[in-house]
């Protein structure tokens, strides 16, 4: 078994752009249900609107600037959709309409109709031009060791971990301030923020929207070392965000990057230890395939046990965070 | 209902314009509610007529269990909506409208169930009660010197507070370590932190120890003197008597009585309302009608684990209502 | 949660969860030695751009189908620089041609040797071409869309009255498994995500037994039932009722479930493979019904779902568990002040609905056979279902199932088929907009 190479590609999984990706969409859960209590279980939509808004002006031949507003703006729009309907009813119809959406929204850009947009099933590439063009670093290789990378992927990955960082700053200033307590008072009960002159509804409508950008910018990062594809957004995309979320401890800043850092590394480690068995012969019953699929046996159960026992995750205060419903 | 005979006792009263009886005008009220009506099923809940709350006073709000009084609460202050009617507050009318911009009209409530929040600090509650925070919008909220002195003025009106209410060595705790009746004492100062022109307490003795209890009726009294008008609901008799200057009586969702504390103990309407035809008891005894059983289960429950304000658990739902939050 | 007390509980929770993982294990490398099939993982992966060219056949191909019929025989060049290959679509219809690397290539459909009476929807598209830059896997897919709308060749009517017969069909076995998902919402409070795993749990069962071992598809179903409705038993007795000891929150709960539907998803995957199985158990033959064709299956799937959905109606309204199911509903503290014993109803009901989700998954395997995210595919139907009915009304699931049902077949006279699912979830939305406690949910509530 290559450990070298094991732990190389598990410890390259760090700075990865995917875990940026996943960190920024934890992080836009954070706010909707770490901070405000809010059941979002669609958040994979968000990260398909970025990524399909992006994309698909791109194509089209906009400029980068215009193809990020486009995936921010749509993605707003949609936050608004979803919340107009749900924000007013109990929290469980939230989660029921999210997940719903989300599959609507996946439903229709795999449409045949839509080729010509979305390209359907198979989904969209080449829209990589317009990033890569104001890429500053010459090209070549740097690094060291694991972290030697040419350099668009040293781009995106300093482009992500900014916006991870970026958000993780605003997300701290937010949640010392006022509209934070507001936000953290929904959480706990939204009955007695109201009777204190709160416009909860509108708060809520902030929170997500807010969070919802962050999930539509990570999509953005999601798609840039790779293709668009729609088998990407199904609700098994949220609920890895959600173990994420969770694992970290949902209401808090480095909760999400550390997270996703775990569960990517995790994740990579298993595969490369499960595949080298496979490989030497010690494990001759499995494919590599069926060993791809032991891992999401193990993701489910993390959750279930990270949910029951440890519900505050790695950095949660037990007392502000354990769950309120 | 049974109004056959009329109050025998008072005529007039200085709060009181024309005749006192139930839905009297009042010579200056600060809440005038006209056919308020909601139904519940086949159930009124509440079917008041006229009713009017006396500005600057202590006005409490009485009658048996099911009277409607709480959801009388929840349509005045916009928690609930009624099937008619319309009200008015200091000149403006409220029907219909979001409970937010009612507490923010200077009307804010309580709850009967103590609705502090746990996972907040003490002295965030009290922080989150202010009202007019630059810091609460999206974009001031992370520019802090936006609303950095604004934030140290209401902290030094909420350490007022918490000092009235004795509460300031608590300032830094999680509100879910109070007791329940330290509990009811931070909401309402929470609720005081606006400002309000009527602050209306729902049940603010329920499951208050009797060493409080003092205490609490000495800070309903000085909004009083601070000029702030009360309405609460109350089941002690003796508490209503001891503070109150004005007192309605509901039964079966209507007004059935209103009067001075003293008198209004003597209508036959009240009796009536309280014991059907058992005349014969006291009624002081019988109005303190021992705390409702499931109340104070839940109260019991809470106090034996102080640290966690718990929702209802997975497995342990009440009725699972279709649209509780549907507004 | 207070910790001392618990302690207890907490080991056994712990040991309830090993255990579990120990199973999920057992079963998987038991399994894995029968059917070590190579299927694709839908989830997520982190490719990065520079690897995943280690491989070096990449593949163009696709399908060409006209409406459903699956077109064969036709031809498909590929060219590209030096490289030019003719591929002929086989009967399934698919085409895929090798080429020697990544680059540009042009792919034509001759629209000479398509079959007599089919056309390229737009003459003008019968070349694509595949871009250097969207080489990120090894496989291309190029579509060309063929024929006009040819659902018009029978009259409207009769697609109406087809489409309404498989919209009940596919409604009254939604219901069969929504009945359990609300009985668990009305009882314990439980949005129960891993549902669909019990769906699937079914049809495996039943496939296991009709198919690879060749028993009678009757007594399959029968086996798939108690099967299911011990699986829903272990489902609370292993999980749920410690969790509820435990003081377990109901979003915390919630997120329990999606973490076992996960778990339960994956191994299911694990186990039979990716690939979808054919339910050939003789049931196939189609019956002409007036301008209706149903096959045999959807028939007796629609008689069998009618006779147990009219049973769990009658169970509850008349038995004695069932009026105590339905006063556990309605209000668990009075129900257990009054004498109920709780946990009993709970376990009743999990085995319950543990047997209506199985028998609902073997209708669903006849309906459109078996794969391992088959329950997760309706899960959200059934969602939709319950909330349409308004949550924790047993007849409003019934109501909400069928509404569901018809409108995912009815709405295919108007919308492309790979639309239906995303419609019956927008009218989920539609009604929550205008009628947020259901269609049967009662607006009101004393209180």
């Amino acid at each position: 078994m290559d450990w070298g190479n094991i732990f190389g590609n598990a410890v390259g999984e760090i700075i990865s752009p995917t875990t940026a990706a996943y960190a920024l969409a934890a992080i836009g859960l954070g706010i909707h249900f770490g901070y405000t209590g809010l059941l979002n279980f669609g958040q994979a939509a968000f990260l398909l609107i970025g990524a399909y808004a992006f994309a698909i002006p791109t194509l089209a031949g906009a400029p980068l600037i215009v193809a990020v507003l486009s995936a921010i703006i749509c993605s707003v729009i949609f936050a608004f959709i979803l919340g107009i309907p749900t924000l007013r009813l109990r929290a469980d119809y939230l989660a029921i309409v999210t997940i719903a959406a989300a599959e609507v929204v996946r439903y229709i850009v795999t449409t045949t109709g839509l080729t010509d947009f979305t390209g359907a099933a198979n989904g969209l590439s080449g829209f990589k031009g317009t990033f890569a063009a104001i890429n500053p670093i010459p090209e070549g290789r740097y690094g060291f060791g694991p972290f030697t990378y040419n350099e668009y992927d040293w781009w995106i990955r300093i482009v992500g971990w900014a916006l991870v960082v970026l958000a993780s700053v605003l997300v701290f200033l937010l949640m010392r301030s006022p509209w934070g307590r507001v936000v953290k008072g929904i959480r706990e009960d939204e009955d007695a923020v109201r009777s204190l002159g709160k416009n909860v509804y509108s708060y809520k409508m902030q929170a997500l929207v807010l969070g919802g950008v962050m999930g539509s910018v990570a999509g953005i990062i999601f798609i840039l070392p790779r293709a668009v594809q729609p088998a990407n957004y199904t609700t098994g995309l949220t609920f890895f965000i959600w173990t994420i979320m969770l694992l970290g401890g949902a209401a808090t800043i480095f909760g999400p990057i550390v997270g996703s850092m775990i569960f990517w590394v995790v994740l990579s480690l298993t595969q490369g230890i499960l595949y080298g068995a496979i490989e030497s012969g010690a494990l001759s019953f499995i494919s590599t395939t069926q060993a791809g699929q032991i891992r999401f046996i193990l993701v489910g159960v993390a959750l279930m046990l990270l949910v029951i026992f440890r519900p505050q995750g790695i950095f949660g205060n037990k007392k502000e965070l354990s769950f309120s419903v | 209902m049974s109004n056959i005979s009329e109050p025998a006792v008072v005529a007039t009263h200085p709060l009181v314009k024309g005749e006192v009886g139930p839905g009297c005008a009042k010579t200056d009220p600060i809440v005038i509610a006209d056919h308020v009506t909601r139904q519940f099923g086949g159930l009124k809940a509440v079917d008041v007529d006229h009713l009017e709350i006396p500005r600057g006073q202590i006005t409490a709000l009485i009658g048996p269990n099911g009277a409607g009084k709480t959801t009388m609460f929840n349509l005045l202050t916009g928690f609930d909506k009624p099937n008619t009617g319309t009200w008015e507050f200091d000149g403006k009318s409220l029907a219909g409208v979001p409970a937010f911009k009612v507490a923010r009209a200077g009307m804010v409530r309580t709850f009967q169930l103590t609705k502090s929040l746990g996972r907040l600090s003490v002295l965030q509650n009290m922080l989150l009660g202010a009202t007019g925070q630059k810091g609460e919008g999206l974009f001031s909220a992370l520019f802090k010197p936006l609303w950095r002195k604004q934030e140290e003025e209401n902290t030094a009106r909420a350490d007022d507070l918490l000092a009235r209410f004795k509460l300031d060595a608590k300032r830094e705790d999680y509100a879910a370590s109070l007791s329940g009746g330290q509990r009811k004492l931070l909401e309402m100062a929470r609720a005081l932190m606006s400002k309000p022109e009527l602050i209306m307490l729902d049940e603010p003795m329920a499951g208050v120890n009797p060493a409080l209890t003092q205490s609490l009726l000495g800070h309903i009294k000085n909004l009083k003197s601070d000029g702030t008008s009360v309405l609460f609901v109350e089941h002690d008799m003796h508490m209503v008597m001891h503070i109150s200057d004005w007192v309605i009586v509901m039964a079966e969702g209507r007004v059935v009585a209103e009067g001075p504390p003293e008198s209004v103990m003597k209508d036959p309407a009240v009796i009536d309302a309280y014991l059907g035809a058992h005349h014969d008891e006291d009624l002081g005894d019988l109005m303190e009608d021992g705390p409702n059983p499931v109340l104070e289960a839940e109260r019991k429950a809470r106090e034996a684990h102080p640290e966690v304000d718990e929702g209802p658990g997975y497995g342990e739902t009440t009725t699972p209502p279709a649209a509780e939050r549907e507004r | 949660m207070i910790a001392g007390i618990r302690l207890g509980r907490g080991v056994r929770l712990t040991t309830m969860i090993v255990a579990v993982l120990a199973l999920c294990l057992g079963f998987a490398l038991g399994a894995a030695a029968t059917s070590a099939r190579a299927t694709e993982t839908p989830a997520p992966t982190p490719t990065s751009t520079d690897s995943g060219d280690f491989t070096t056949t990449y593949t163009i191909g696709g399908i060409l189908r006209d409406g459903d019929t699956l077109v064969a025989g036709a031809e498909v060049t590929v060219e590209g620089g030096d490289f030019s290959e003719v591929a002929t679509t086989d009967d399934t219809g698919r085409w895929s041609v090798v080429v020697p690397g990544k680059g540009d290539y042009t792919v034509t459909l001759d629209p000479e040797t398509l079959p007599d009476g089919v056309e390229l929807r737009d003459p003008d598209k019968s070349s694509a071409t595949v871009s250097a830059g969207e080489w990120q896997t090894n496989t291309i897919t190029r579509s060309f869309p063929l024929g006009a709308d040819t659902r018009q060749t029978t009259g409207f009517f009769e697609q109406f009255l087809q489409r309404l017969a498989a919209g009940l069909n596919f409604g009254l076995l939604i219901a069969l498994a929504a009945i359990g998902i609300t009985l668990i919402f009305g009882t314990t409070g439980l949005n129960n995500f891993a549902h669909g795993e019990m769906v699937t749990f079914g049809a495996i069962v039943a496939w296991v037994v009709a198919v690879l071992l060749g028993i009678n598809i009757f007594i399959a179903m029968v086996v798939a039932l108690v099967l299911g409705g011990v699986f829903g038993y272990l489902n609370d007795w292993l999980l749920w009722k410690p969790l509820r000891r435990k003081g377990v929150k109901l979003v915390q709960a919630m997120i329990v479930s999606i973490g076992l539907a996960i778990a339960l998803r994956y191994l299911y995957l694990f186990n039979i493979g990716g690939d979808t199985k054919t339910m050939n158990v003789g049931l196939s033959d189609a019956v002409v019904l007036g301008p209706v064709r149903i096959t045999t299956g959807s028939l007796i799937s629609m008689l069998i779902s009618v006779v147990v959905l009219v049973l769990v109606g009658l169970f509850l309204t008349r038995t004695r568990i069932g009026k105590a199911t339905r006063a556990v509903s309605d209000n668990p503290s009075l129900a257990a002040a009054s004498g109920i014993d709780v946990d009993r109803i709970i376990r009743i009901v999990w085995v319950l609905a543990g047997a209506l989700a199985a028998l609902a998954g073997v209708m669903l395997a006849l309906y459109r056979q078996v794969s391992w995210d088959m329950g997760f595919q309706v899960l959200l139907l059934m969602f939709a279902a319950v909330t349409l009915g308004g949550l924790g009304s047993a007849y409003g699931a019934l109501v909400g199932s069928i509404v569901v049902g018809l409108f995912v077949e009815l709405s295919t006279l108007f919308i492309p088929p790979d639309l239906k699912y995303a419609a019956a979830l927008v009218v989920l939305i539609l009604v929550l907009l205008v009628r947020p406690q259901g269609i049967l949910g009662r607006k009101e509530r004393i209180g």
